[in-house]
């Protein structure tokens, strides 16, 4: 990409004409036009400035807070600097802390080996052009639009102890939301609800794309259905994979609104997010403390972050 | 934190705030400072450009009661200041959550002249911050305020900050029906609150029921436990951070609590309060404690068959005269644009006039001032007003009462805990103590 030219052969200046010859500058700077030099550096100007002003200010303040003991009031003058101690806490006197990370992980296993491979399948299949195939990909798509207050409801009247579906029907009395041990599955299942249709739908316009020819050449050769899949459509849809992939690990590092809803990110459904959200936000006003939380979520993506991108530069390098 | 009021509270409350217009990258960003100014234009709102100096014939309230109905109150109460002083009240409303969660922000941007916020350790830790008005000289005008009342709107330096308009006191609620069918009493000790709960699992009831979904209503039964086995004094020192959770006093609550969970309604972590109030209205519960709020989820006709008792005596030397009963009510600014209009203000808010508005409008609160007609009271609403009446010390609520981050990332953790495993008491109330010396020292 860095050896492309950054002039378009029609509206570059040609270095001949004697108007531009002012002497001293270099020759590529005379390729292009005054215009040209305004919109580079607004176009490099303007994403930069609102990057450095909406993703980095405010991961560097949260770094620098993370250090202080503030509490929303007062000035910013008469912080206190209380150096490691929030990390301190976090780690040896906050008990939601352990299982947050627990359960950030168990979310992203799940959604990785359950979900994202039951949406691609899911893809697969309503690719077959099956009757009714826009139904259920409306069905199965709903979850994504619904708005997350409704999708509370709708799973609190399925997994509500005294009045809830799943227990009238099974004839149970098993505390869905309420059992550490139960609750995590139970927003599983609804996240994973969510996540499929999310999945399912990306991998299906993936599926779309791919040049019908092939699968025919794979028929002619006698492939059956599977090792076409695998073997010749999985392949092509690389860059579909990617995004997939990605999309699964941001969701489960962000996990956040069904557990919120559910009851605020606790018992059982403490994450990270939701407890950066607890200390943060409101009236706790914890901003030190939930800073270091928040600081400690930046670091776990930012080892995903890394691995993702040295995987993908590394491949395009080759 | 406060208890949802009505249906639409509840369900406003359920969404998270990344949907309702905040979202955490904001938020972190207005750690640094931006979102100060944010959250302060979007609250100061309307009233911030209105002139100042004596003679000025307008003043501002913000006010949290975005419902529909107490919102109609808020505004027949200002019609009736203006009537009596000739003072235009620009009110300034805000959902109530919202309101709530801004407070620091709006605080030290640009209040209005009165807010509306609650009795408690909050309200005293805004005024130590001088982030509130002294209201001494109104008080000295008001009349009809019980001696609790006072205390609950005093300082840490013994002058008034608050004025209280209403409120609602926790008790254990039961069904008359219920209870004369099967001949229940009304306990007067612990040992009788047992008997009696053994004889409804009897009969095939769940004794208490109890909910703590939402992590709060728990703080209700350690309250009124801590209040009758430690008294009113401990128990605010200790929401103070003042004293030890480890201590054998503190051990004593949750061993009693241990003691009493048989008789409570099984798995409360999944359900609401909501649930648990049917299943009392449903009688499949014989009792709730809970706050006077249970009364919504009973239909209009079973409203004269609900009752409650305050908790019973647990030690005689104690009593049972103290009781948790949130009280709600307004304070002014620091810097009020008109001083002498805000006073006024509160002094009518704080009057019996305003008091009488209310009570027509809004048959469901309780009003705090003693000298209003509440002629138009339900037989529920005037035996809660005596019991309020007749409470020596009124508690505010663990939340209300101690600081706010404490009680949510603290102690609704370490109840819900406790809920779960009430056997490791001892290493549950290290963990508080620990976090508790940690966030009060800093």
């Amino acid at each position: 990409m860095s050896d492309l030219p950054l002039v378009q052969a029609d509206r570059a200046v040609p270095p001949a004409a004697p108007t531009t010859v002012t002497g001293g500058r270099g020759r590529r700077l005379r390729l292009l036009s005054r215009t040209d030099r305004v919109v580079i550096t607004l176009m490099v100007l303007v994403p930069l400035l609102l990057v450095v002003a909406l993703v980095w200010l405010p991961a560097v303040a949260t770094v620098l807070l993370s250090g202080t003991n503030w509490d929303g009031i007062g000035p910013l003058g008469e912080i206190d600097w209380v150096g490691w101690k929030n990390y301190d806490d976090v780690v040896n006197i906050y008990p939601p802390f352990v299982p947050a990370v627990q359960n950030n992980l168990l979310w992203l296993a799940a959604l990785f080996v359950v979900a994202t491979p039951f949406g691609m399948f899911l893809a697969v299949l309503l690719d077959k052009e099956l009757r009714g195939s826009r139904f259920y990909q409306t069905a199965l798509y709903l979850p994504v639009v619904l708005s997350l207050a409704l999708i509370g409801f709708v799973w609190q009247l399925i997994y509500s102890r005294d009045q809830g579906l799943l227990n009238a029907v099974l004839g149970s009395q098993t505390d869905w939301y309420g059992d550490p041990h139960v609750n995590i599955w139970a927003v599983l299942v609804a996240a994973g609800w969510r996540h499929v249709g999310y999945i399912m739908l990306l991998y299906l316009a993936g599926l779309k794309g791919v040049d019908p020819s092939l699968r025919e050449a794979a028929a002619v050769d006698g492939s059956s259905e599977a090792s076409t899949f695998f073997r010749v459509v999985f392949p092509v849809m690389r860059p579909i994979n990617i995004i997939v992939l990605v999309v699964t690990v941001i969701e489960s590092l962000r996990a956040f609104d069904l557990v919120w809803v559910v009851n605020k990110g606790r018992n059982g459904l403490e994450l990270l997010s939701a407890l950066v959200t607890q200390n943060v936000v409101g009236e706790a006003s914890r901003i030190g403390f939930g800073s270091a939380l928040a600081t400690i979520m930046l670091v776990v993506s930012l080892v995903f972050i890394t691995v993702y991108l040295a995987t993908v530069m590394r491949e395009e390098k080759r | 934190m406060s208890r949802p009021r009505s249906q639409a509270e509840y369900l406003a409350r359920l969404v998270p705030p990344s949907v309702a217009g905040l979202n955490r990258r904001s938020l972190l960003a207005g750690a640094a400072g931006a979102g100060a100014l944010l959250g302060t234009g979007l609250l100061a709102g309307c009233g911030s450009d209105s002139d100042s100096g004596a003679g000025s014939k307008v003043v501002s309230l913000g006010s949290n009661q975005s419902d529909p109905k107490p919102k109609d109150v808020i505004a027949k109460v200002m019609d009736g200041f203006k009537t009596s002083s000739g003072v235009t009240v620009t009110i300034n409303t805000v959902d109530h959550n919202t309101f709530q969660e801004n407070i620091n922000n709006y605080l030290q941007g640009k209040p209005d002249d009165v807010f509306t916020w609650f009795a408690g350790y909050r309200m005293r830790f805004f005024a130590a911050k001088g982030l509130a008005g002294d209201l001494s000289d109104v008080w000295g005008k008001l009349s009809g305020y019980s001696d609790a009342f006072k205390k609950a709107s005093t300082g840490d330096d013994g002058k008034q900050y608050f004025v209280p308009a209403s409120y609602y006191p926790w008790a254990v609620f039961y069904r008359k029906s219920v209870w004369q069918q099967h001949g229940y009493q009304v306990p007067k000790t612990l040992d009788d609150l047992n008997t009696l709960g053994a004889q409804m699992k009897k009969d095939g009831l769940v004794p208490i029921a109890f909910a703590d979904k939402d992590g709060w209503p728990a703080m209700g039964t350690f309250d009124i436990l801590n209040l009758r086995i430690n008294g009113y004094q401990f128990h605010i020192d200790l929401m103070a951070g003042k004293e030890a959770w480890t201590s054998d006093k503190v051990k004593k609550v949750f061993d009693a609590w241990a003691g009493l969970l048989p008789i409570h309604q099984p798995d409360a972590l999944g359900r609401t309060w909501q649930e648990a109030a049917q299943s009392l209205q449903q009688k499949k519960s014989g009792m709730y404690l809970l706050g006077l709020f249970v009364a919504q989820q009973f239909n209009n006709d079973e409203q004269d068959d609900l009752d409650f008792f305050t908790f019973p005596e647990i030690d005689s030397t104690i009593g049972a005269k103290a009781l948790d009963a949130p009280i709600d009510g307004y304070m002014m600014a620091r810097k009020p644009k008109s001083e002498t209009n805000a006073k006024k203000l509160l002094e009518y808010l704080g009057s019996k006039d305003a008091a009488d508005i209310t009570v027509k409008n809004d048959p469901s609160t309780l009003v705090a001032n003693t000298g209003a007609d509440t002629g138009g009271y339900t037989a529920l609403q005037k035996k809660a007003a005596e019991l309020v009446g007749s409470a020596t010390e009124i508690a505010q609520f663990l939340d209300r009462d101690t600081r706010p981050d404490f009680a949510s990332t603290v102690i609704i953790p370490a109840l819900q805990q406790f809920i779960k495993n009430p056997k490791d008491v001892s290493g549950l109330l290290t963990s508080i103590e620990n976090q508790k010396k940690s966030i009060f020292t800093s």
